[in-house]
Formats: structure tokens, sequence, C-alpha cells
């Protein structure tokens, strides 16, 4: 059943079966994320989308609207757990932004700035995770991997051919390429599937690359991810 | 291995003084004196206490990654290791030559950093200790003293490091860690606007440098006595010159004078450095001592930098620096000038040399338009020699199959420059602080040596694992209940 619910006060209308977020989206209304892709049903790891409707806590892009909603997502509060959860997930893994080839393209960067994440607040994990250089033409920096699993669905649902997973649970949770070597090069990984161009952060990596587009002219650095994100070009590969 | 005042022959019953940290340098290093009752020096050494380890780390990472990565060595002068880096994986992916208009925006990039890193060193950093004297009232000696004493030299000071800097923002795309070169070109050009504005500033530069220049001049001339003498001792020259002998700092071949002049080594292209140059590893020291392994580690040190290359070459390719140097050659009669005062004469003279390089290739229409990117045959390693603000810097990188780096070797210039440094500093302890009552303004005069040479310590420490470490447990009476030794 169609209907409205409100969005920091104001109405944004919904369609049957339409999430908050994915209404939001529709009504031009941005709701950070970092995992969800319209391509793909709601995976609800990241919880950057998070928000709150009748004071619980809950995952924008997964929850149905429902009308009379009065749900909050850019507020202090809302805006403030968003924070933890990026620096959570920055001091998970290495993220360097200063020399990495992604910056100024990388989601999980571009919302860092967006929600003003000052500092990284908890001691850093720093894992050791080395590189998959296998491939001919595509790197694999582990290092930067925030587990939204585009890639494993991407390859999967889209590619049909099941390159990525994850593996272990919790804390132990990694990602790992499925092939008997654990290596790239030992699966039909291409450099035009889906899941090689899908990554959020800077794990998935066209080889040779690098900086040929100069620091400064770059997706984020020309936008804010709030603005870049409601593009209707955006939609496909954001 | 050890020279004189390296290494007290008996420690005991020795004070020891330390200046810690030393000032007005960059990066964090320390001189320890060891002096015995009479207040005569046994051991003078200047440490390097940090501890960087780029050359670790750096391996396993990609190779496009790496101009922008061993940047991050230096805050002071990151366009040289940029640069460096980026030169050596030219080599890797088989851009050699790189296009004009790669190779002039990394030229001017480079002369950018070389102006405002001498107009940094001179005026923030020694001028005080020049203008001031040696062991003028502490409080006075730093750039606020050299504004409210001489604010016209000061301004001029800061002015010249803000164009610098600008010429770096207009072709690195930052002040500080820039991205523009890549391994096979640059990934920018030159914009008009960037390029009127610098237009419209450079001559008031070549004219301020010129006069920095002339200032320094006169402080020779005024106290031959101390400018010619101070700290001074006599070792060889390295550098790169040009094909044909002129100053380059951009690019060119390995040449080595001796104490006297006389050219010992020529024409070593820059791939082939390790036929020059051993380093040496010593046991006190984070920071490893290069020499050119024909002449051993006791002969075969020497100094980079102006003072090496304003003598090294055979001209400077600008006329108003090559009056300059020709003027410097005749203050000694043509004989090797190895004060190490003279540095900052010769650092003025490449100033000026940058300023004049600037002003010249502004109007080139390659920089702001032209390919800027060239490919070729693939090679498994690669080294880039750029003569940074400070001397030479080596970068050697080996890469694999897989793109990612499988070797790094960085000889920087600091480094090259240990025993330099080191000698400078015993050469002023035994002349000036031998046998008598230590004060800060006599252990100033020690900062004074180092700084003539304008260290930069924080990129001069890589190696891990290379040091030997040694640990002694003792008792209450010292005797020594273990010992574990690492080599």
């Amino acid at each position: 059943m169609s209907g409205t619910f409100l969005l920091d006060g104001q109405p944004v209308p919904f369609e049957p079966g339409q999430t908050i977020l994915e209404a939001a989206r529709a009504a031009g209304r941005y709701i950070p994320h970092l995992c969800w892709h319209p391509d793909f049903p709601p995976h609800g790891s990241c919880k950057l989308c998070i928000v709150k409707v009748a004071g619980r806590h809950v995952s924008g892009c997964a929850m149905p609207a429902k009308e009379g909603w009065e749900v909050e997502s850019d507020t202090p509060e809302m805006n403030g757990e968003r924070r933890a959860l990026l620096q959570m997930l920055f001091v998970e893994g290495n993220h360097f932004c200063p020399s990495c080839e992604k910056s100024g393209d990388c989601q999980l960067q571009a919302l860092a700035y967006d929600l003003e994440m000052l500092t990284p607040r908890f001691d850093h994990f720093f894992p050791d995770r080395p590189v998959d250089a296998s491939h001919p033409e595509v790197l694999l920096d582990f290092n930067r991997c925030i587990y939204c699993e585009l890639c494993v669905r991407a390859s999967r649902d889209k590619d049909g051919k099941s390159v990525f997973a994850l593996t272990n649970r919790g804390i132990h949770k990694h990602l790992v390429v499925n092939a008997e070597s654990g290596r790239l090069a030992d699966t039909d990984f291409a450099a035009d599937d889906m899941a090689a161009n899908i990554c959020p952060v800077g794990v998935i990596l066209h080889k040779r690359v690098g900086f040929a587009v100069a620091i400064g002219e770059r997706t984020y650095d020309r936008a804010p991810i709030h603005e870049v994100a409601m593009r209707p070009e955006a939609a496909s590969d954001d | 291995m050890s020279f004189e005042l390296e290494t007290a022959a008996n420690r005991e019953n020795l004070r020891r003084v330390a200046i810690d940290p030393v000032s007005r340098v960059e990066g964090h290093g320390k001189v320890t004196l060891l002096l015995d009752e009479a207040g005569h020096i046994h051991e003078a050494r200047l440490h390097i206490v940090e501890f960087r380890g780029f050359e670790a780390f750096i391996r396993g990472r990609p190779y496009w990654e790496v101009p922008v990565m061993v940047q991050r060595l230096c805050g002071i002068c990151p366009v040289s290791h940029h640069l460096a880096a980026a030169k050596a994986l030219d080599r890797v992916v088989g851009a050699v030559p790189v296009t004009a208009t790669a190779d002039k925006m990394r030229r001017l990039m480079h002369y950018g950093q070389i102006l405002q890193s001498h107009a940094l060193h001179f005026f923030h950093l020694s001028s005080p200790d020049l203008l001031f004297g040696f062991g003028s009232p502490a409080g006075q000696r730093n750039i606020v003293g050299v504004a409210q004493a001489h604010p016209d030299i000061a301004r001029q000071g800061v002015l010249l490091r803000k164009f610098g800097q600008e010429v770096i923002r207009a072709t690195a795309g930052k002040r500080i860690h820039g991205t523009a070169a890549v391994p096979g070109g640059i990934n920018r050009h030159l914009t008009v606007a960037d390029r009127e504005l610098l237009a419209a500033e450079v001559e008031q530069m070549v004219a301020w440098s010129l006069g920095a220049v002339h200032m320094v001049r006169r402080l020779h001339e005024a106290d031959a006595a101390l400018y010619d003498h101070f700290g001074r001792f006599e070792s060889g020259l390295l550098s790169l010159v040009r094909e044909d002998g002129a100053m380059d700092l951009y690019d060119g071949h390995l040449r080595l004078r001796d104490a006297d002049g006389r050219i010992v080594r020529d024409d070593v292209a820059d791939q082939d450095y390790l036929s020059l140059i051993t380093e040496e590893v010593r046991a006190w020291s984070y920071m490893k001592f290069p020499y050119v392994t024909a002449l051993g580690p006791q002969a075969g040190w020497y100094k980079v930098g102006p003072l090496a290359r304003v003598q090294n070459c055979d001209f400077i390719p600008s006329p108003l620096a090559e009056a300059e140097r020709k003027a410097f050659a005749d203050y000694s009669g043509g004989a090797i000038q190895h004060a190490p005062l003279a540095y900052h004469w010769a650092r003025m003279i490449e100033m000026l040399h940058a300023a004049e390089v600037i002003r010249e290739m502004l109007p080139d229409p390659d920089l702001v338009a032209g390919e800027r990117m060239a490919e070729g045959v693939r090679a498994a390693e690669g080294v880039g020699i750029i003569e940074a603000p400070r001397g030479t810097l080596i970068h050697h990188y080996g890469v694999g199959d897989d793109d990612l780096v499988s070797m790094c070797n960085l000889i920087v210039s600091t480094t090259h420059n240990n025993q330099a440094m080191n000698q400078a500093v015993r050469e002023v302890a035994r002349t000036c602080l031998d046998g008598r009552e230590l004060t800060e303004g006599l252990l100033n005069h020690i900062e004074v040596a180092i700084r003539a040479f304008d260290p930069c310590l924080s990129c001069a420490t890589h190696a891990l694992g290379k040091m030997p470490l040694l640990v002694e447990l003792a008792d209450s009476r010292g005797e020594v209940l273990d010992r574990i030794r690492r080599d």
C-alpha cells in the first residue's frame, strides 16, 4: 500500500514494498550507505543507513516504509552513530588514505569527510593482510576491505562466477578468493566483470592505473558524496 | 674502521655533553661529546635518533603507488622523493624518455622545490646565526628575531619560499605531497591562470635571490677568517652534471671530484650508481655511511649538496647564477672551497639559478598542452637520481612481473653527507670547544656547522635489520651478567 512517511519532518511518498532508503532516494533525499546498491537486494551489513523509527534504530536499506512513520536520519544522534561505525571500519583495516590510489574515489573516505569524522577514536587493529597481485589485470588489496560483499554478490549474481566469498565469522571474518590456491589468477575473474568494478573502497583495483587522474580532480574531490550519490548516473555504479 | 674523535679510546671517567635536539634542522638528531676533566674532547658524534624504515615497507606494494607513498618520508622536500621515484619507475614502464610535457612539468616542479627549500633553510633556519653571530642570545636566534632586526630580509625569505611553494602547487597539485608525477609521465598540465600568476612574480624572485647571493658574499668578505676556516675539512665532491658538464639538478650523470678539484670519475650513468658507491653501517647510528667503493671507507667519503654542485659543474646554464659562480670561484683563486659556511653562498647561487630557470620555463607551450604519458618495454628494475635541495638523491627499485615492488634502496642526500657532517662537528669541537668551559653559545657553534649542510634527518634512515644491536645486562657493580648481540 502506497503512503507517506516523514523523514526528518519532511513528507516522503512511498510505493508498496519500498524500503525507507529506496523511497527517500526516489524523493531526492539522501541516506548514507556503503553496502547498499540499487542492483542488489538489501544487505544490511555496513549499517551506515541507520535511522531512528519509533525510538528504535533500524537499517534504512532493509526496513520497509510504513504509513505515518516519523523517521530520523540527518540528526546529530544518527550521524554520531554513523561516525562511530565509520571509525570502527577505519581501524579494523589498514586505510592509509595519503598513498591510496582510490583516494578521492573512495566511498568510505568520502563518507568520513561528509560526516566529519575527525579522528580514528578506537585503537587500530593493524591486521596483516597481504595483497594478491597474481592476476595480470587486477590487484586485490585486502587491507581496505569493509566486508560489504558487493564483489561477492556481483560475481555470484551478475557475473555468474562466484569468485569471492567471506570466510570465518565475527572478528575473524575476511574476504577470500574462491580458488584452491586462493589466488585470483586461478579463477575465471576478468577485468570487465561487474565484480571488478563495484568495490566502494580500494580493494579491487585495475592495475597500472594508480594516480592517472590527479588528486583534486576525482569524484569526491569535486562534490560531496551526498550529492554524487543522488545523481541519476550514480544509480548503477555507486 | 674509525675516524679521529669518532670513538674515545677509553670511555671511563669521561663527561658526556649532549645537544639534544639539534635545533633549526629538519628531523631529529643529537650530538654527543665526551670530555675529560680538563675539557678536552675525546669523542664527538652526530646521531640520527629517528627511524623511518621506508625501504622495508614499500616492498610488496604496487609500483604505481611508490612516488606518492615514498614522498611521505619528508614534509620539506617531498617533491625530490616524488620525482626520484617517478624517474626510477619510468625505467620500469619503459618510458625513456618521458614526453616533453612530462619532463618540463617535473623540472618546473623541481626547481620550485629547490627555490622554496633553499629559501626556507637560509632565511628561516640559518640566517639568525649569520646575522646575529653564533654566540648571540638564544632568544634572538630565530626567524622572529630576524623579522624584528631585519624586516626586509625576513619578508623576502618568507615570500621567496611562498613563491616556490606556489610553483609546486601549480605543477604537483598540492603545496605538500602532490601526486602529479606518475611512472611514465605526469597527470596534469600547468593551467594558463597559474602560469600568469607565477610569471607576474618571477622577476621579483630573481631580484631577491640575487640580493641574497650578494648578502652571503658580503658576509664572507667581511669576516674571511671565520667563514673560510670554521669547521673546515677537505673531501671529494659528488653530484649529477648535465651531459655537457652544466649544472642540472633534475637529471644527468654522476661526477666525482677529489678534494683538489680533479675529476676522478665522470659520466657514471644513473643506472650504474652501484658501481660507484658502497654504504657502510656503523653500530652507533641509524644512518648509513656511503663511500666511493674504489677509494674505500677511509678515503672515499665525499660531500654532496650546493657546495659540491656549484664546484662540480663546468658552468651554470643561466646568466646571473653563472656570473655568481665565477665570483665564487674567484674568491678562492680557483681553488675548491671546502669551508662548511660556503654552503650558504653556494646554496644562494642555486636559489638564483632556480629562479632564473623558472622564469625561462614559464612561457614554454609544452607546459600547458601536449602528451603527458609515454610507455615502452617493461624492465625489472630502475634507478632514479635527482639533485635534491640537500644533494644527490638515489631511488632504486626492483619490480616483479606481478607489479609489486620486490626491492628498494634509497640513498638520501643527508646520508651522503653523514661522514662530512660528523667531520665538521669534530673540527668545530676540536678548534672551538676543546679545553673551554661549554656554554650554550659555544655549543651552538656545533649546530651552526651541522646546519650549513641543511641536513634532513627524517629522510635519511630506512634500512631495517642492518644495524648491529647489543644488549647487555649488568648488575649493580657493573659486571655484565648477560649479553645478546644481533648483527
